[in-house]
């Protein structure tokens, strides 16, 4: 090591090869920095693009910001002798809660439910079969929910409910679905982190299966099970084209479960194609598409901090 | 109550609500095989859409997002690997690592609708191309990223120590011991993650939409020079996908036999994701009995 490199030439092979070996390490390195670097870019640029557009309408266009969230009308082609064309886009922000709020509060017990099954009734042959089904249910795409609720889901409710069949409930029933896998995997997950001696220790008390899962998993998986609902929600919140292909896409204010209406990603969906870039219609469409980035930004937080709160619990 | 009859009252409800998520899925992908299979034959696949009568195909679709998937893969898997290389090996604790972590985690949970949107913005018109295969993978590259970076990272970490100090401690740069030990160990979870991130690809419309287009170019079969206008292989043509020309024939077609054309792409596309999940698990088991040489 403390020989001077130039003493012979096998040490000075080995001084040129460490070199290469240096700048190769460090091409790798900036290789691997450079990947890093897209994805933040990425990231990035997302948030800039879609607020400045987004935001257009409000600052450009001089559209107001209380008119455009709390309006019920949208009539992009109302007449000049009316008014104008108008962009009020309340209903479709209350029907994209509506459907993501219910299809929540029907997927999460059959989700949290199939959790329990797999991890606390029958932890050997359960997962076994129900991890599979999971895992297929979350990679059937989005198009083929969609074009299952329009052929099968859409006729039955005209059927055997009433209305157009193109309803809410329709969406609903879709959504509830495709969040069905999210909910159950995380749910999963944070099951298994429940430890074995606090089971162990309350069965050794003589307390029963249920018991136990009422009493002592669910409290202590309560924050994952929030949290798997909240990803559930969030993939909701954010499903285009199943929900536009069921729910009928009208632009009123739906006034029951069975009426059509329009959701955020719908219109955005809808229209997006039809409109010239920079126009107000296009703009409020990206107005859209902010409100959507914003609400996906909220479920994250939301998750993270409750996240948060579970570790200084525990 | 009494405690028994509660608890076996509640065992039955656990089994009630894990056989509806059995049935649903059983419900779904029979009756998509029951409406689609009879539509899936040599024609249907390979020849091109009717545009007023019935009887057409989706060949130049399936050809698209065969190839939107390959472009897309071979942007991902490159930089994913990379992003889970620096995570595992390279990145501290500090607030931009913790940073990059975040960004990583809304990227994963962006609609993909705004990934497409932000692709037409950037791909289609502030580079001028309009719609193209490119654009399509590129967009559909962002929403993939997330995946392939978690899955790469999880995999490297999972190596065991040793085997990385083992190599560290015979002078081996830590380069060098990231692509010949600790790379082919995580071969198996890197296949894993890319053979699913494929299946997402494949069936992804919303991103693909306003980047790749609603609408197929002519393309001529004999033409194989990636450069010549009218060859399948541009990149630079229009393509609509499998996945897409579902939405878009289920929601506007004008063909008599939409739906039958829905139905057997439907088909198609679920097919092709359980193949990828089934190849995905058994090509991983192999590839960790080759590569560990253990017999578990």
């Amino acid at each position: 090591m403390s020989l001077p490199a130039s003493r012979s030439p096998e040490v000075k092979t080995n001084a040129s090869l460490m070199k290469f070996e240096k700048v190769r390490g460090l091409f790798g390195y900036s290789l691997t920095l450079f990947s890093v670097f897209i994805i933040l870019l990425a990231v990035i640029s997302i948030y800039v693009f879609v607020f400045s557009k987004g935001l257009s309408t409000f600052f450009v266009d001089k559209l107001h910001v209380w008119d455009f969230l709390s309006g019920t009308e949208w009539n992009p082609t109302r007449g000049e002798e009316a008014g104008g064309p108008i962009y009020g886009v309340f209903a479709f922000i209350y029907a994209s809660f509506v459907v993501t709020f219910l299809s929540a509060v029907i997927a999460a017990p059959i989700g949290i439910g199939s959790a329990i099954f797999m991890t606390e009734i029958a932890p050997k042959w359960g997962r076994k079969v129900l991890q599979p089904v999971v895992e297929l249910l979350v990679g059937i795409p989005s198009v083929v929910y969609g074009f299952t609720g329009l052929t099968l889901l859409v006729p039955f409710i005209r059927q055997y409910i009433g209305g157009l069949g193109f309803s809410l409930l329709a969406g609903v029933i879709v959504l509830s679905i495709m969040i069905l896998p999210t909910i159950t995997s995380i749910a999963v997950d944070t099951l298994l982190t429940v430890s074995p001696e606090i089971k162990a220790g309350s069965y050794a008390l003589g307390a029963t299966r249920w018991q136990t899962i009422w009493r002592l998993i669910m409290r202590a998986s309560a924050p994952g099970f929030v949290t798997a609902v909240i990803f559930g929600m969030a993939r909701a919140f954010g499903e285009a084209l199943a929900v536009q292909m069921v729910i009928g896409n009208s632009k009123k204010m739906p006034e029951s479960l069975l009426d059509p209406g329009s959701t955020i990603t719908s219109v955005i969906t809808m229209n997006m194609g039809n409109t010239v870039p920079g126009t107000l219609e296009n703009n409020v469409l990206w107005s859209l598409a902010l409100i959507l980035l914003l609400m996906s930004t909220v479920f994250i937080f939301a998750v993270r901090l409750i996240g948060q709160r579970g570790r200084l619990m525990n | 109550m009494n405690a028994k009859l509660a608890d076996r009252l509640a065992t039955l409800v656990f089994i009630c609500i894990a056989a509806l998520l059995v049935i649903i899925l059983i419900g779904l992908v029979g009756y998509l095989m029951w409406r689609g299979l009879p539509h899936l034959s040599w024609h249907f696949l390979t020849s091109p859409p009717a545009f007023s009568e019935a009887g057409g195909g989706v060949g130049p679709q399936l050809f698209n997002s065969i190839y939107v998937l390959i472009l897309t893969m071979l942007f991902t898997v490159p930089i994913g690997v990379g992003g889970g290389i620096f995570l595992a090996e390279y990145a501290g604790n500090g607030w931009l690592t913790r940073f990059l972590r975040s960004a990583i985690e809304v990227l994963s949970s962006l609609p993909s609708i705004v990934v497409g949107l932000f692709g037409l913005l950037i791909f289609v018109q502030y580079t001028g191309w309009g719609y193209t295969i490119l654009g399509g993978a590129l967009a559909l590259m962002l929403f993939n990223l997330p995946l392939m970076v978690r899955t790469s990272e999880e995999a490297i970490r999972s190596v065991p120590r040793d085997q990385k100090e083992a190599s560290l401690a015979l002078g081996v740069s830590h380069w060098r011991t990231i692509t010949s030990v600790l790379l082919p160990s995580a071969l198996p979870g890197i296949v894993t993650g890319t053979i699913l991130t494929a299946g997402r690809a494949f069936g992804e419309a919303a991103a693909l939409i306003f980047t790749a287009g609603m609408s197929s170019s002519r393309v001529d079969f004999t033409d194989w020079n990636p450069f010549s206008p009218l060859s399948p292989l541009n990149p630079m043509r229009s393509g609509e996908t499998l996945a897409v020309n579902i939405w878009k024939v289920s929601s506007e077609g004008l063909v008599p036999d939409a739906r039958e054309i829905a139905a057997g792409a439907s088909a198609l596309l679920v097919l092709v994701v359980l193949i990828f999940n089934l190849l995905a698990r058994l090509l991983s088991r192999w590839l960790y009995k080759k590569m560990t040489a253990s017999s578990v």
